[in-house]
């Protein structure tokens, strides 16, 4: 068992085995997309309170949502990376950090141009877009912390676990800026929960998430190839591969 | 065990009274933190009082963040944090030992001279009250988490500004809850919950801070 | 008693060795040798559990010494580039703080007498930052003398010592390997050492 593990997640392995996957992940979530963007932003019912300009949370919540779901992938493959000391996991961790505040930058964003008609300004302190604001620094911090450290082992090492300090981190600072937002601003109205959601919101909603994990599963997988040639670049697999091209 | 928590304390301790004038510099940055606000902002003592639980918690933030250099950096440098590291015992206790020197040469001094603060801020009684339970309870996670940022970056040549940028969002919660208790307390509130939520996560970083910080110091010896 | 398994280290993606294994008995004394950047502090490092090798393990009394480590640190010592002293502390405490890293509590006469064989004998309370860098070595040794450990690991040990403190570190060693204990060391002085020594050549990929 150990040993299929280990030989399952060499990168040479990795290597020849994802370059199918990718084909797969970034066609459908290319199909997806269209189609829930489509369904999204020409088929779904106009809100009555909001108009055309809530169609931005068929971007805003998948990203946001993904800007949670990368960082536990960040900090779970870190913690395979630390203890059972799996580089493949340390890759993947690295090669998602930059996605991941991608996305965290797309849901701010989006939000705040969501925020211009319903509040008037581009920015309020809104509960959650603080907690995202927070966890764009916390990929910031890893990503600098990461290219700081020469030695490319203890860069993943070092970062790694500040992913997973983090990662314990990110509940309480959450509940924190909830509780800190509900006392600041009273019960005012948050429109990024509602209640309940009309079907027609809901289906185009939950393909565009589909379609997000899809591309960041390929956009991963390119990544973590990319830097599987980059660190095993000394090592015989990579240049054999470099010689048949 | 404990011998070996408590020796390595004293040294530390030992060590920076060795050295009073280093001691000061948190205490005297913080004071002067605090200082520049009524002269940027407004000296009216209605506005002060608004904004000092923040202005002051921002303060301790910053002061404490600086002085955490001196956590590992010495050691670092001269070869003990290897021979730490090299000890029979459980790293973690020596981790927490080192904290418990940083806290009472920076945390413990804030606390005390935090009442003054108050008084420049125009804060009641009661609300600097708060502010010294808020501080006691507060500046010791401050270390404890201070302490894995430091042990990640002590290696790193300057450091200091990769540390704050990994440390100070991990802050967060301390801050709100600190500052919001002072500020509750001002206007005469209950601060029960908010004191009892620093207690919890003072609590949780006692025990998960030491254990974290060792591996990262492993981390950084082994480059 | 020591044991090296198939060690691999890579250092900024330079191969510095790869299956590299040795083994140190009881009284043994174990040279590593190689050229500057071979390795051989890399090695040291390995060995003492500070940096993890890319591949293999070190063994101590069969035992893998990262799953073992209270053991293994409980007996061994080990002494690298940097002095490790304090200059706002005094020699004695200085030696004090390191033998209290190891749980070792002795008396002040104790530690004199290991400070007088050194060559530190009336320096006790003089603070670390008025010594001389060879003297500073000095203290280093009163440590590893005073450490009780059967194992010394020894990085670069003559590096700023006089040639009083060059022989006092060979019979040091002499009197160890006596006593039953084990040194693995490196250097680039010559070590005149009058007793049977093993070495292990870095660089070259082979054993001596």
């Amino acid at each position: 068992m150990w040993h299929w593990i280990q030989r399952f997640s060499s990168p040479k392995h990795f290597y020849g085995m994802s370059a199918p996957l990718i084909k797969w992940f970034s066609v459908s979530a290319l199909l997806l997309g269209v189609y829930g963007l489509y369904l999204g932003l020409f088929v779904a019912p106009t809100d009555y309170q909001q108009g055309e300009s809530y169609r931005i949370i068929f971007i805003h919540v998948p990203a946001a949502w993904m800007s949670m779901f990368v960082y536990m992938v960040m900090a779970v493959s870190s913690g395979i990376g630390i203890i059972w000391q799996i580089r493949l996991a340390d890759m993947v961790a690295a090669a998602s950090a930059p996605i991941g505040a991608s996305f965290a930058f797309v849901a701010l964003v989006t939000g705040s141009l969501w925020g211009k008609p319903m509040w008037g300004a581009y920015w309020v302190w809104d509960a959650r877009l603080t907690s995202e604001l927070i966890l764009l620094f916390l990929y910031l911090g890893y990503m600098a912390l990461q290219s700081a450290i020469e030695d490319q082992r203890s860069a993943d090492k070092a970062s790694g676990l500040l992913a997973i300090v983090g990662v314990v981190n990110i509940p309480i600072i959450h509940y924190s800026v909830e509780w800190w937002n509900t006392l600041h601003q009273g019960a005012t109205v948050t429109k990024f929960d509602k209640p309940s959601m009309h079907i027609d919101m809901l289906i185009p909603l939950l393909l565009m998430a589909v379609a997000f994990k899809l591309f960041y599963a390929a956009l991963v997988l390119v990544r973590t190839r990319n830097e599987a040639l980059y660190r095993d670049r000394n090592r015989r697999w990579v240049r054999e591969l470099v010689e048949r091209l | 065990m404990l011998k070996a928590y408590y020796h390595l304390l004293i040294r530390d301790l030992r060590l920076a009274l060795r050295s009073r004038h280093e001691l000061a510099n948190p205490l005297i940055f913080f004071v002067l933190v605090v200082t520049l606000f009524p002269l940027a902002v407004t000296p009216t003592p209605d506005a002060l009082q608004t904004m000092a639980p923040g202005v002051i918690w921002v303060s301790a933030l910053l002061a404490v963040l600086l002085s955490l250099d001196r956590l590992f950096k010495l050691d670092y440098e001269d070869g003990s944090l290897d021979q730490l590291m090299l000890s029979p015992n459980p790293l973690m206790i020596l981790v927490l030992a080192k904290v418990t020197a940083h806290w009472f040469l920076t945390g413990l001094p804030l606390v005390i001279i935090a009442p003054l603060l108050g008084i420049f801020m125009s804060l009641p009684a009661e609300a600097v009250i708060v502010l010294i339970y808020s501080l006691l309870l507060g500046t010791p996670v401050l270390s404890l988490v201070g302490a894995i940022g430091v042990s990640l970056t002590v290696a790193v040549n300057r450091g200091g500004v990769l540390l704050s940028l990994i440390i100070l969002p991990l802050y967060i919660p301390i801050l709100i809850f600190g500052a919001n208790a002072v500020d509750v307390a001002a206007d005469g509130l209950p601060v029960t919950g908010q004191l009892l939520f620093l207690g919890a996560v003072l609590a949780l970083a006692l025990s998960l801070a030491p254990l974290a910080t060792s591996v990262a110091l492993r981390i950084t010896a082994s480059r | 008693m020591f044991e090296a398994k198939s060690l691999e280290c890579v250092r900024d993606d330079r191969l510095l060795f790869n299956d590299l294994s040795f083994a140190v008995a009881e009284s043994e004394v174990l040279q590593i040798e190689g050229a500057n950047g071979s390795g051989k502090t890399s090695l040291l490092r390995i060995l003492c559990g500070l940096r993890l090798p890319e591949a293999g393990q070190v063994l101590w009394q069969e035992e893998s010494i990262i799953s073992n480590r209270e053991d293994y640190y409980a007996s061994m010592v080990y002494i690298g580039h940097l002095p490790c002293v304090k200059g706002d502390l005094t020699v004695l405490e200085n030696v004090r703080s390191l033998l209290d890293t190891r749980s070792l509590s002795l008396s002040n006469e104790q530690i004199e007498v290991a400070l007088a064989k050194v060559g530190l004998a009336s320096y006790e309370d003089v603070p670390g930052k008025a010594l001389s860098s060879g003297q500073r070595r000095r203290i280093l040794l009163a440590f590893i003398e005073l450490s009780q450990a059967k194992l010394w690991i020894l990085d670069e040990p003559l590096t700023a010592l006089d040639v009083q403190g060059v022989t006092l570190m060979e019979s040091m060693i002499m009197e160890h390997k006596q006593a039953g204990g084990s040194v693995v060391f490196t250097t680039h002085h010559g070590m005149q050492l009058e007793c049977e020594m093993s070495s292990v050549q870095l660089g070259r990929r082979s054993r001596g």
